[in-house]
């Protein structure tokens, strides 16, 4: 399994591989909402956890459709079907490489980026740490979509339509979170904890999903 | 150990594909499947190797070590028309995974990556990233994949396609090392494998009652 882990993590990185693209997305949708909006940096301050939080999601969105059409394309997915190890356990390692490489540059970007955002240390911390916790549930949902849609060859946008409905519980918590930890009378703590359990309950039902919808996909 | 197929039957959309297809295959033999394109050699395998869900019957592993597998397809490797290697990486990272993640079976061991590089005789160029290698280079490398990690069914779809006499002669030794190593074959192929007498089951195309629908 660690195998599987490295060799994803390799492809991720390699020419073509996409580890950036969604890092590069991330940056874009942000760097341009000041141009946007205007220079009224109390308006920067107050909506950045929110516009940093649907940049994460979008980016995160955008590479899941690759995770298993990849490796249907070339015949690896019939190989990885035909082992006796649980395919859930597959998918939840292909996951875990997924989000190490596309989910975590969008965590270590976003200190920077809510620079751009005027956002002070306090706000930063949490955006940081609830994108940390968050993003994880948004890859393990997203692998379902991506096996539904595994079979089709414009698949991308398929996926993140099936997908968004299920990663907005995570955006909301999220971004109450962030808040909850800027604004006094609000306590950060409940939706934080409502942010991990989203990303455990999805750690379970996403993998189990995606590896019934692999097995029903076979042709 | 023996693999053994029990009225088996298929479907593609509505129609039956085949049916009624029974086979037995023992240790040290190849079942070679023959017919004409689209009678349903590739999704009997698919079919054998559980990658299609079958209409009916039943394919099993009897005596032997076949009692320690919990699926047929945990025993088998399969080839297919697709290499299932990465362009992106090397031939040597593409076989180092496809060993380190397929693993031994009981009864058997897989061979390192050079000595495997070297039996389909491209051991010089392990270093290359797989994509630029030629197609009969990476049918070659495919077939390398079977070696490094050890399965005593290999389930084959047209092997030797792309392959000139030269490697067709290289891989009927491959083959025939593995069945002497204690495995067995299924094979599907257009070609004559050069493994000398082998059983043979011929494909007639749709099924009897499909095709009575249509005349």
């Amino acid at each position: 399994m660690t195998a599987l882990l490295f060799r994803d993590l390799k492809l991720a990185v390699r020419a073509g591989g996409g580890a950036m693209i969604g890092v590069l997305f991330f940056m874009t949708v942000v760097a341009v909402i000041p141009f946007g909006v205007g220079p009224d940096l109390n308006l920067l301050a107050r909506i950045g956890p929110a516009i940093l939080w649907i940049g994460a999601l979008l980016a995160a969105l955008l590479g899941l459709d690759r995770l298993f059409q990849a490796e249907r394309e070339d015949g690896s997915l019939d190989l990885l079907l035909m082992q006796e190890t649980p395919l859930v356990l597959t998918v939840l390692v292909k996951c875990l490489a997924h989000w190490l490489a596309t989910g975590l540059p969008l965590v270590l970007a976003s200190p920077l980026l809510s620079l751009f955002m005027n956002m002070d240390a306090a706000a930063i911390g949490a955006t940081m740490l609830t994108l940390l916790v968050g993003t994880p549930a948004i890859t393990f949902i997203g692998a379902a979509g991506a096996a539904i849609a595994v079979a089709l060859p414009r698949g991308g946008l398929l996926v993140s339509i099936l997908v968004l409905p299920l990663a907005i519980p995570v955006l909301i918590f999220g971004v109450s979170a962030v808040y909850a930890a800027v604004q006094e009378p609000a306590p950060f703590l409940p939706p934080f904890l409502f942010l991990t359990a989203l990303t455990l309950v999805f750690a379970v039902i996403g993998p189990v999903a995606a590896a019934a919808a692999l097995r029903a996909s076979t042709d | 150990m023996r693999l053994v197929a029990e009225g088996l039957s298929a479907r593609r959309g509505e129609d039956l594909i085949f049916r009624d297809v029974s086979f037995d295959i023992g240790v040290g033999e190849t079942l070679v499947v023959k017919g004409p394109n689209g009678s349903g050699k590739s999704t009997l395998l698919r079919v054998v190797a559980g990658l299609l869900p079958r209409e009916s019957g039943k394919i099993m592993l009897a005596g032997g070590e076949g009692q320690g597998f919990d699926t047929v397809a945990g025993a088998c490797h399969y080839l297919g028309h697709r290499n299932a290697m990465k362009r992106e990486l090397t031939v040597e990272e593409n076989l180092r995974f496809w060993k380190d993640f397929l693993g031994d079976s009981d009864g058997g061991a897989g061979v390192a990556i050079d000595e495997a590089a070297d039996a389909v005789g491209l051991g010089s160029i392990l270093h290359l990233p797989f994509g630029y290698l030629s197609a009969g280079q990476q049918r070659r490398m495919a077939m390398a994949k079977l070696l490094v990690a050890w399965r005593p069914v290999w389930i084959l779809d047209e092997p030797t396609a792309a392959l000139d006499a030269a490697a067709e002669a290289m891989f009927a030794g491959l083959v025939k090392g593995h069945l002497s190593r204690g495995g067995l074959a299924l094979a599907a192929t257009h070609q004559p494998l050069g493994l000398g007498a082998v059983n043979e089951l011929h494909m007639k195309g749709f099924a009897v009652d499909s095709a009575e629908a249509w005349a």
